[in-house]
């Protein structure tokens, strides 16, 4: 299968935080989200791939291309979201989108007004009066607007309403109906987006704890639950973390775990963050 | 074609899917030649991801309850009557295994279970 991007031991060292080693792609016409708590690294990855910041070590491939050789190239062809303000907050809409549009040769301006009438956004309208939400749609109908192939979104849905969150969710299978498409987005509150995610790819503190199709994520683990005698030493042995309480505990284990009594239930996507970043030495 | 999914259920995604395709199939409100919508579209209709969609597709493909046809999409397979009969045995065999179990691990006997089932078949 051909990857939409290929992310070879990408390496980066701040003054107190370290990337290292990251590996990991995405086949085309899938979706993967990149979770982690914050300060994971989630947002570096990001700006390392389009070389908004410069790696230390690694290789970063685009749509088979190098990020850094073919890097106008590639933009051509990426959408992206950013978390932070990177629009002149003085300008109407319109005229930052006519700052914006010649650097694409596909723009589609009747794509892009069809979505400013969707998202119910006034053009004439300055961009510092925008609520948060606004500004994601704004966001959202440039990077859909130009033939992007890949869709990365930062943060898409932090400070956003439960409402707005679905909207966007349907938009994202809208986008996702063409093969072609693939998205990319980061999120450390692991929403409802991860349910239309294929593949999710789990930072700690600058290292990949996974990268694999999020539903043989739920082959692989179960939460498991029972009263604090239940919690025999071998059964200890066998689980991660263990959250014990004075009523009894909880933790995250393999499907293999058997127990008179015990309690198996699927875990989400949110319980697997918790507790295999307990497991790395958070917290303890 | 209706499909409901539980996030509670213990059964995956796709496996709901799957199943609920073949419910509709055994019971004879899909029947051969009928398409089914695209991995695509029924991943956007049902908002998960389409891998899941694709393996609930590819369950269905393999055992026979659909054929995909490239470029023209997947309908239901022509279903073999004899063979048709015996799957549907065996989905009785299977729950009837399962409510077994269940009367093993309460410690019934023999006796209790087939009277249980008596009185449900009499209801």
């Amino acid at each position: 299968m051909e990857n939409i991007f290929d992310i070879q031991n990408l390496g980066k060292r701040f003054k107190s935080f370290q990337l290292q080693g990251l590996s990991f792609s995405l086949p085309r016409g899938y979706i993967m989200g990149l979770i982690g708590p914050n300060g994971s690294g989630k947002t570096t990855t990001l700006k390392l791939m389009m070389n908004l910041m410069h790696k230390d070590t690694g290789e970063i491939a685009v749509f088979g291309q190098d990020h850094v050789k073919f890097e106008r190239e590639i933009k051509q062809r990426v959408g992206i979201v950013y978390d932070e303000p990177v629009f002149y907050e003085q300008l109407s809409m319109r005229r930052m989108t006519g700052l914006i549009r010649p650097f694409y040769t596909r723009w589609n301006q009747a794509q892009y007004e069809g979505y400013l009438k969707r998202f119910d956004l006034d053009e004439t309208q300055k961009i510092k009066t925008l609520s948060k939400g606004m500004r994601a749609k704004y966001a959202l109908a440039l990077a859909l607007s130009h033939g992007a192939e890949l869709l990365i979104m930062d943060e898409p849905t932090s400070g956003l309403d439960p409402v707005f969150r679905r909207e966007m969710l349907d938009l994202l299978l809208e986008v996702m109906q063409r093969e072609e498409n693939s998205i990319l987005f980061s999120t450390h509150i692991t929403s409802d987006l991860d349910r239309v995610a294929d593949y999710i790819t789990f930072l700690d503190r600058g290292k990949l704890v996974f990268s694999q199709e999020k539903d043989s994520l739920y082959e692989q683990y179960r939460l498991v639950k029972g009263a604090p005698e239940q919690l025999t030493e071998s059964l200890r042995r066998e689980l991660l973390g263990v959250n014990v309480g004075e009523h009894g505990f909880e933790d995250l284990g393999g499907l293999d775990i058997r127990g008179e009594g015990l309690l198996m239930e699927k875990p989400t996507i949110e319980d697997i963050m918790f507790y295999l970043t307990r497991e790395n030495g958070h917290g303890r | 074609m209706r499909i409901v999914l539980s996030n509670d259920s213990r059964q995956a995604i796709w496996e709901q899917i799957a199943q609920q395709i073949k419910d509709a199939i055994m019971k004879g409100e899909l029947s051969a030649g009928d398409s089914l919508p695209s991995i695509r579209a029924l991943a956007r209709e049902l908002r998960i991801s389409v891998i899941t969609t694709k393996k609930a597709y590819d369950e269905l493909e393999k055992e026979r309850f659909v054929d995909s046809v490239q470029g023209k999409g997947s309908f239901v397979a022509a279903q073999d009557s004899a063979l048709m009969q015996e799957k549907r045995l065996k989905v009785i065999e299977d729950r009837l295994g399962e409510a077994l179990m269940e009367a093993r691990m309460l410690g019934l006997d023999y006796g209790q279970l087939e009277q249980m089932l008596r009185i449900l078949w009499e209801e």
